[in-house]
């Protein structure tokens, strides 16, 4: 599933991906079979509200309740990022 | 919220950090004789292994360490009657469970039970697209269970890997491998060739494909990534001895990965067994001082211990001097250039074994050597 997607899409976790929290480096990490994906806080802020409920224009709803300016296509920008590469799977 | 970009940048790999991941190989007992494997020749050294309560001691101490993967396998971890108790400890850990498998003994109860423990991810082996080509090299009649199998993990929700260790007697299947993988409705397919590590440098000259078949397996490779993107991953290693420079064995020594072998002896790379260092055992030393202090973790961690070439070329921290443990086969010491870089003082011997694959007369389905547990004398 890959961009463009309309922000009525409800991102999620695609199987077999789990966000963590890496203890020994205190940070988020999404696990992946083969993979460690490292998230800076942004990205963490952005995951953790993909919880197969929410619409991508919901997420960044939430997110503008955390942080001062959030660009809407930066953050479909990124989902599609992780889409593209099957970390995230974006349901219509 | 001025940027926003999910990746943080590559960690470097001169700090001792904890390793990233666990690879456990639980036993080296397998039902499949697989010419092209891995694990070491002397398998009858490998008899004691490791208990329920030393194993679920080791994933602790990796978890505690900082790693967070913990891969299974072997030899066939679904030998080990425990494995499903192994998989809950490191469940119970925050650690993200793989199990690497041939698939036999992969039954609905067996999967069920380890789906129950937390198993997150499962690789099943395949040695090709159909029963005959694929129980020859197997060494078995194994291709059909290996199909239910496969099924079985899809069935159970799980994220399904195939592995395919590629050669010159099933690299010309690539078409049709990757058309069993797609009505498998696979994830994720790791079409990579052999390592020339324990019975794979025994057979080596049996395995070897081809400059011709590589260059028709790219083009297959090239086309079928383009179709397949966003429904199926694919993953293409070439052989290394085909490469212009070496691969960045385990992402450095002693810096992200940490092999546990089924007697307990820690090792950086999983060909490490023969390297000229005293041996780390988990049964005499935590993992803690393993990772971080032992001579075997040590001896050639960061870029301190390269000879030239590596040492004033501008790809040390790229290549990280290749693999060491393929050096040492190759030459007989550890800290010389891997052989494969064609900067190597020792790429001939990689050159003549290439030549000898691309010879007009070596054909394409020489005999293998069969992996088996020998008598010891």
């Amino acid at each position: 599933m890959t961009a463009p997607f309309s922000t009525t899409g409800v991102p999620r976790l695609a199987r077999g991906v789990k966000l963590r929290f890496d203890r020994s480096r205190e940070r988020h990490v999404l696990l992946l079979p083969e993979t460690v994906v490292e998230l800076n806080g942004t990205g963490t802020a952005i995951l953790q509200l993909c919880d197969g409920q929410r619409t991508v224009a919901d997420i960044v709803a939430a997110l503008r309740e955390q942080y001062a300016d959030v660009p809407e296509g930066q953050v479909v920008a990124y989902l599609a990022k992780l889409a593209e590469r099957r970390h995230l799977e974006i349901h219509e | 919220m001025s940027e926003i970009d999910g990746d943080a940048a590559e960690r470097s790999s001169t700090t001792v950090e904890g390793p990233l991941g666990l690879l456990a190989e639980l036993t080296y007992r397998c039902p499949l004789a697989c010419a092209y494997c891995s694990n070491p020749i002397e398998l009858a050294a490998y008899r004691d292994e490791l208990d329920t309560a030393e194993w679920q001691r080791v994933i602790t101490e990796a978890a505690e360490l900082g790693a967070l993967q913990c891969h299974l396998s072997g030899g066939e971890p679904l030998l080990r009657r425990d494995l499903a108790d192994l998989v809950r400890t490191a469940a119970e850990q925050g650690l993200y469970t793989n199990l690497v498998t041939s698939a036999l003994g992969f039954t609905a109860k067996r999967a069920a039970e380890l789906h129950d423990a937390g198993l997150d991810h499962v690789q099943v082996s395949l040695q090709a697209d159909e029963p005959a080509l694929s129980d020859r090299i197997a060494g078995l009649p194994s291709f059909a269970r290996k199909i239910d199998a496969a099924r079985r993990v899809r069935e159970l929700g799980w994220p399904l890997t195939l592995n395919v260790v590629l050669h010159r007697q099933n690299i010309d299947r690539i078409p049709e491998i990757l058309a069993a993988a797609e009505e498998l409705e696979a994830d994720r397919i790791e079409l990579a060739n052999t390592q020339y590590y324990g019975w794979a440098a025994l057979n080596r000259a049996a395995l070897l494909p081809s400059r011709e078949q590589l260059a028709e397996a790219e083009v297959v490779v090239r086309e079928a990534k383009e179709r397949l993107r966003g429904r199926m991953e694919i993953i293409y290693v070439i052989p290394d001895y085909y490469a212009t420079y070496p691969k960045p064995c385990m992402g450095g020594w002693g810096a992200r990965q940490l092999v546990v072998v089924p007697t307990g002896d820690a090792l950086p790379c999983l060909a490490a067994h023969g390297l000229p260092l005293p041996s780390a055992n988990v049964r005499e030393h935590d993992l803690a001082w393993i990772w971080r202090d032992s001579p075997m973790f040590s001896a050639y961690r960061g870029t301190d211990w390269m000879q030239d070439p590596c040492r004033s070329c501008d790809r040390r921290e790229v290549d990280l001097g290749g693999c060491r443990c393929q050096a040492f086969a190759l030459t007989g010491d550890a800290t010389r250039t891997d052989p494969v870089c064609h900067l190597s003082p020792d790429h001939g011997i990689v050159e003549a074994a290439v030549a000898e694959a691309n010879e007009e007369r070596t054909p394409v389905d020489l005999p293998l050597v069969p992996r088996r547990e020998r008598q010891r004398n």
